[in-house]
């Protein structure tokens, strides 16, 4: 049950972002600071996603084999490989090292 | 994601030369910022152009928006496996794909659900990361020109790779074109491969032990990559990353990472004094390579 509410209440919220900004009148979040906060919010939140799911686990602080799939991942970014062979670097990568005991 | 409505909005500059309104770097990243010169409305070619022009053009369109749409469609497969192996059932797993069908924050949900995370403290990340769209929908809005009924409908389809597609086009009819086609491919695709992952993790069983728990923190560096793009963005991501290691042990699950987002306004707030301070330090910089004074 608690997982439709969170499901509910994301599809709710971010339905309604999307709609205020097809709707809104041009200039109302058009200022400066309120645009550059928009800007770096996703870049704030998706760092520490990326560094929650690849090295938390629960309240600890793992280093296991996400962790040698995510340098994959970002080998693969710098060599700027498509969006696809990314996660699938990643999820490869991961999986082998856990195969060898990792 | 994003990088992918990069790449395709790149070739679509460089296979139709007849585009006479520079499009910037409107499919560049995820931010809004970067779409900024592309949200200026055309002004419009002098006159109606000859009909096998246009049609040619508009298959060009209808190309590039097939390009994003099977990539990134292809890629909810990613996310039906990792919302499974976080324990989310397929009919709560395809709910996601359905109604709140922006990628990022899908994926930060199921993330913070697997945690452990309290539902509205997964939901508040989850949106969190959704307010972009909003900021896309604000430049959508002068470009696409709709009214009545289709918005509301078109408004689901407000998400990265439709507005990196749209905001690239030169005139209402192609942007509106590249839009509709985007968002077509996208959601059925999206939808469809959210449900084969779903079904296929369930039947792998054990997820982790094919790697798959790397897919959602893969995603997430992959959105991110393209948006680092100045000191100030990288700050921000170091800060956030220090943020959420450091409070992981001792707040409760999920909430790490809403206190992470707390990293934008400081290093804006640093940023504005450093650029109070030195007239030409980073401030100024950062002006000139977001081109926000354009917008």
């Amino acid at each position: 049950m608690n997982t439709w509410i969170a499901i509910g209440v994301t599809a709710v919220g971010c339905y309604l972002v999307k709609f205020l900004g097809l709707s809104a009148p041009a200039g109302i979040l058009e200022r400066p600071l309120v645009k550059r906060l928009a800007a770096l919010l996703p870049v704030a939140l998706l760092a520490a996603l990326t560094a929650q799911q690849t090295f938390g686990d629960g309240p600890h602080l793992v280093l296991d084999a996400r962790a040698a799939g995510l340098a994959a991942a970002a080998v693969a970014l710098v060599l700027r490989a498509p969006f696809l062979l990314v996660v699938g670097a990643a999820v490869a990568v991961t999986a082998g090292v856990r195969a060898l005991g990792g | 994601m994003a990088e992918q409505a990069e790449q395709a909005a790149q070739a679509a500059q460089r296979e139709a030369p007849e585009r006479t309104v520079p499009t910037g770097k409107a499919g560049a990243s995820g931010t809004t910022e970067a779409a900024g010169p592309a949200a200026i409305p055309p002004t419009g070619p002098a006159g109606p152009p000859p009909r096998p022009a246009a049609a040619l053009r508009d298959s060009a369109v209808i190309r590039d928006a097939l390009g994003v749409g099977v990539a990134v469609g292809l890629s909810g497969f990613a996310f039906g496996v990792t919302s499974a192996g976080a324990g989310l059932g397929v009919w709560q797993t395809c709910a996601l794909s359905l109604l709140v069908f922006t990628g990022a924050s899908q994926f930060a949900l199921v993330g913070a659900l697997a945690a452990g995370g309290n539902p509205l403290t997964a939901a508040a990340g989850a949106f969190f990361l959704g307010v972009r769209n909003a900021f896309y929908g604000l430049r959508l809005s002068a470009v696409l020109g709709y009214r009545g009924a289709v918005r509301p409908l078109a408004a689901h389809w407000v998400i990265d790779e439709t507005s990196a597609v749209a905001l690239a086009q030169p005139d209402r009819h192609r942007a509106r074109l590249g839009f509709t086609v985007t968002g077509l491919t996208l959601y059925v695709l999206w939808n469809l491969t959210t449900l084969g992952g779903a079904l296929g993790a369930e039947a792998l069983g054990d997820t982790a032990a094919w790697g798959l728990d790397a897919a959602g923190p893969a995603v997430f560096l992959a959105l991110l990559a393209p948006m680092l793009r100045t000191a100030v963005e990288r700050a921000a991501a170091g800060l956030a990353v220090l943020l959420v290691l450091g409070t992981l042990p001792v707040l409760p699950a999920g909430v790490p990472v809403l206190l992470s987002a707390l990293a934008a306004p400081a290093v804006l707030a640093v940023q504005g004094r450093g650029g109070r301070a030195a007239p030409g330090g980073p401030d100024t910089a950062h002006h000139r390579t977001t081109g926000e004074d354009r917008a």
